[in-house]
């Protein structure tokens, strides 16, 4: 029953979004509250009945169930037929369907609850903003672009989906467009996230191209079908467009850098937007369309090496930022950096539980940070935080469980998942991942120091805010206070879903999973065979030993180094190496190079750098050498013209043609002086002609 | 008596003729000229009767029907053309109508 009516599950929140739009304005904030909060909650349920509804339809098979309520697009009436590659036609279908296997049911699940737990900590957030009904508008909207986006079974309604929470994320950033920083951010990742959304829809639209369907069944089907060679180049390019859309999504080199501006929203956006959900729908996107990218092996070398690098570029980064959502949304590149690391080496399901995960710890550090930032009366820097323990004890306590969880403490939710995407990279035969395992094993490193030195600076040592700041510090309401606890539970036990077999769990999450990455662990050499061998166990066991070792000595060292941290205290990479310091502080100075390569913003004199300078001087080129050429071969055609008109004009109408006539009239002038009009005259001449005749003929 | 014979007829329309071409050429007045070329036409009229009267048959006198008629015809077109003259130039001087020159 509540399967079949899965498409409601988008339009709870649609309702509470078109109410916002025309109603919000009049109604009471308590209304809004009820309204918006309510909807999602109604949504949460649903999709709990929905799921457990559709594990008794699978059956354990995992067989997908795909509920097509109409036909949004085309209808194969023949108008949007197109040819396809091997020159058959193929419809243009796109259906309004919905489509819940095991992976969109994770994602339902997470979504909603986090997204519901999110929506009750903003009422207590946003109770003393402006625009409160916009917010929770926006939000609800948010959520039914992102529930669409989930449960749609085909790649046009996905992108409908896709571009929904894009729309969003844009309206979220900007929420306080009073702000010229925050809609020069807006602007940014809308900006930014086009060119992944270009990528996006050229890959669906060259894998419909050449397997004549959007629907992800029919694509998984044929793909697996065995008609297509691995390593095909066609689905090569599809699978690595559809990757330049997930880097945009999800924030990966190079586009990643609209994540940290996007901070610029309220908190709870970034919890939910920028960190649990939309971030991860190109993670999504990749596991969705796992059966292309199998049999694309540069693409998923592509995506491997490009989460790793992502991983280690933004945790770097992510070492020496002082503002504390800056600092987590670093953390939260380089955590979808871990995710794709996972989907590229072949482990699926690995990369699927980080986000499951992920999406509980993060969204608690970002939903504690804003309970931090609402006691210190809006200050986000952490050199003026300091000693908050004893003062907001639930909000210290539930973001210390988040920082375990993330720099993989057991028995906490981020060991379990980071350490399977570790042993993953780490084992997968395929060419030097083991190069990939020691930058995750380094990131890792780096995670548990940068977590702990926000920790430590925002919590410990000594107070360094104001006086006045201080004065003002308070635990937050329970409404926010609730789902940080909530989430915290999360962050401990989620990871306990996915206990791997070594250490005497059974995976099952990854058996929840198995059915719609099954077939890729028999296709792709680089999935592990199940389960571990014996004379694997022991290397496993090492190598979790060595990253909780690494989370241990990250966070030692940031206790060392942070732990008292007085006012004016030292920061230990910019002690020893400060030209690293530098460069890490200003973020590898990527946004600076974008402005020389791309925005141009850098100028020689009145000349833009980089493409927007190739631009415009390809625009002068095309006004001055182009069109002028154009122009001097008209004017050369008008000098012609002239010519021509002038010789018509003069040579031919003027010698050939008026000029008999003009002999003519000349020739005139002296003729007609014989006749002066004098009738008597002429009667005198005929009469003299007469008389003439007359006397010819008699004297002859 | 002499009889009149045909040469007495040729010798009035003779002098007849000379009037009129003195008419003609002499006479300002339009109305004048078209009366003195009437003059003409009949010197010439007499000349065909006399000769049909002399050769004992009727050629001469048809021709000089028509020639009646045709003289009709012109006065009535010439007086038409003058009346209209004369209401545009308010004369009737033929050597004021010199419109014709080219």
């Amino acid at each position: 029953m509540f399967l079949n009516h899965i498409w409601l599950i988008p339009l709870f929140p649609a309702f509470g979004a078109v109410m916002m739009f025309f109603f919000g304005r009049r109604l009471q904030k308590a209304t809004v509250s009820a309204v918006c909060v309510g909807v999602v909650v109604l949504a949460f349920l649903f999709a709990c009945f929905t799921v457990v509804e559709y594990t008794d339809f699978a059956n354990g098979t995992g067989r997908p169930f795909e509920k097509i309520v109409y036909t949004w697009l085309g209808g194969g009436d023949g108008h949007l037929d197109f040819v396809k590659r091997d020159g058959t036609l193929a419809a243009f279908n796109a259906d309004a369907g919905f489509l819940l296997d095991p992976l969109s049911s994770i994602w339902l699940l997470f979504v909603t609850g986090v997204g519901m737990l999110i929506h009750i900590y903003s009422v207590g957030y946003m109770a003393h903003e402006g625009g409160y009904y916009r917010f929770f508008g926006y939000m609800n909207l948010f959520m039914f672009t992102m529930l669409t986006l989930i449960l749609a079974n085909n790649f046009m309604l996905l992108f409908v989906g896709w571009e929904g929470v894009g729309l969003c994320s844009y309206l979220l950033i900007g929420f306080y467009f009073h702000r010229k920083s925050a809609s020069d951010a807006a602007n940014k990742a809308f900006i930014v996230n086009r060119i992944g959304d270009a990528g996006f829809i050229l890959g669906a639209l060259t894998l419909s191209w050449y397997l004549g369907s959007f629907r992800f069944t029919d694509i998984n089907t044929l793909a697996r079908s065995g008609h297509f060679a691995i390593g095909d180049p066609v689905l090569t390019i599809a699978a690595l467009l559809l990757f330049v859309g997930a880097c945009g999504k999800s924030a990966q080199l190079p586009l990643y850098v609209w994540l940290p501006d996007a901070m610029e929203g309220p908190t709870p956006v970034s919890a939910l937007i920028h960190a649990a959900t939309m971030v991860t729908a190109g993670v999504y996107m990749v596991a969705r369309s796992n059966a292309v990218f199998v049999l694309a092996p540069t693409a998923m070398k592509t995506v491997a090496i490009i989460g790793a690098l992502t991983a280690v570029f933004a945790a770097s980064i992510g070492l020496v930022q002082n503002d504390i959502k800056r600092v987590l949304a670093y953390s939260t590149v380089s955590q979808l950096g871990y995710m794709f690391l996972a989907l590229g080496v072949g482990a699926f399901a690995a990369g699927v539980f980080h986000v499951f995960t992920h999406a509980f710890f993060k969204a608690l550090l970002f939903l504690g940070s804003g309970s931090v930032i609402h006691a210190l009366s809006g200050e986000q820097d952490v050199r003026n935080m300091g000693d908050l323990r004893g003062r907001i004890p639930t909000t210290f306590k539930t973001m210390f469980i988040a920082t375990l969880a993330i720099a993989g403490i057991p028995p906490l939710a981020g060991f379990f998942s980071k350490d399977e995407i570790l042993w993953q990279a780490w084992r997968s035969a395929d060419g030097g991942f083991p190069y990939l395992w020691l930058i995750g094993f380094g990131t890792a490193l780096m995670t548990a120091f940068y977590m702990a030195r926000l920790i430590f600076l925002t919590f410990y040592g000594q107070p360094r805010m104001s006086h006045e700041v201080e004065h003002h510090i308070h635990e937050s309401p329970k409404s926010m206070t609730g789902p940080l606890v909530v989430l915290a539970i999360g962050s401990v036990c989620a990871g306990w879903l996915g206990v791997p077999p070594s250490l005497g769990g059974t995976n099952a999450f990854g058996k929840f999973l198995e059915p719609v990455f099954a077939h890729e662990a028999s296709v792709a050499p680089a999935e592990p065979q199940e389960p571990a061998g014996e004379e694997h166990r022991g290397l496993e066991w090492m190598l979790m030993l060595l990253s909780v070792g690494a989370a241990v000595v990250g966070g030692g060292w940031a206790y060392r180094h942070y732990a008292n941290a007085g006012k004016d205290y030292p920061e230990p990479i910019a002690v020893k190496a400060p030209p690293l310091y530098t460069v890490l502080y200003n973020k590898w100075f990527v946004d600076e190079a974008y402005d020389y390569a791309f925005t141009g913003r850098r100028k020689i004199g009145n000349i833009r750098l980089g493409a927007m300078g190739a631009g415009e001087a390809s625009s002068w080129f095309d006004a001055k050498i182009i069109d002028g050429a154009v122009n001097d071969v008209g004017w050369v055609t008008r000098a012609v013209a002239t010519l021509s008109t002038w010789w018509d004009k003069w040579i031919i109408d003027g010698l050939g043609v008026n000029g008999p006539a003009i002999l003519a009239r000349m020739i005139s002038y002296p003729t007609r002086l014989f006749e002066w009009g004098l009738v008597q005259w002429y009667a005198l001449v005929m009469v003299a002609g007469l008389l003439g005749f007359g006397v010819y003929y008699v004297w002859k | 008596m002499v009889p009149i014979t045909t040469l007495h007829y040729l010798v009035v329309a003779a002098a007849l003729f000379v009037l009129g071409v003195i008419g003609v050429l002499t006479r300002r007045n339009v109305v004048i000229v078209l009366m003195s070329i009437e003059l003409i036409l009949n010197a010439v009229n007499l000349n065909l009767v006399a000769f049909s009267r002399m050769w004992g048959n009727l050629h001469g006198q048809l021709f000089a029907i028509f020639i009646v008629v045709d003289a009709a015809a012109e006065a009535a077109v010439g007086l038409g053309i003058l009346i209209a003259f004369f209401r545009n130039r308010e004369t009737i001087n033929v050597d004021e109508i010199d419109l014709l020159k080219w």
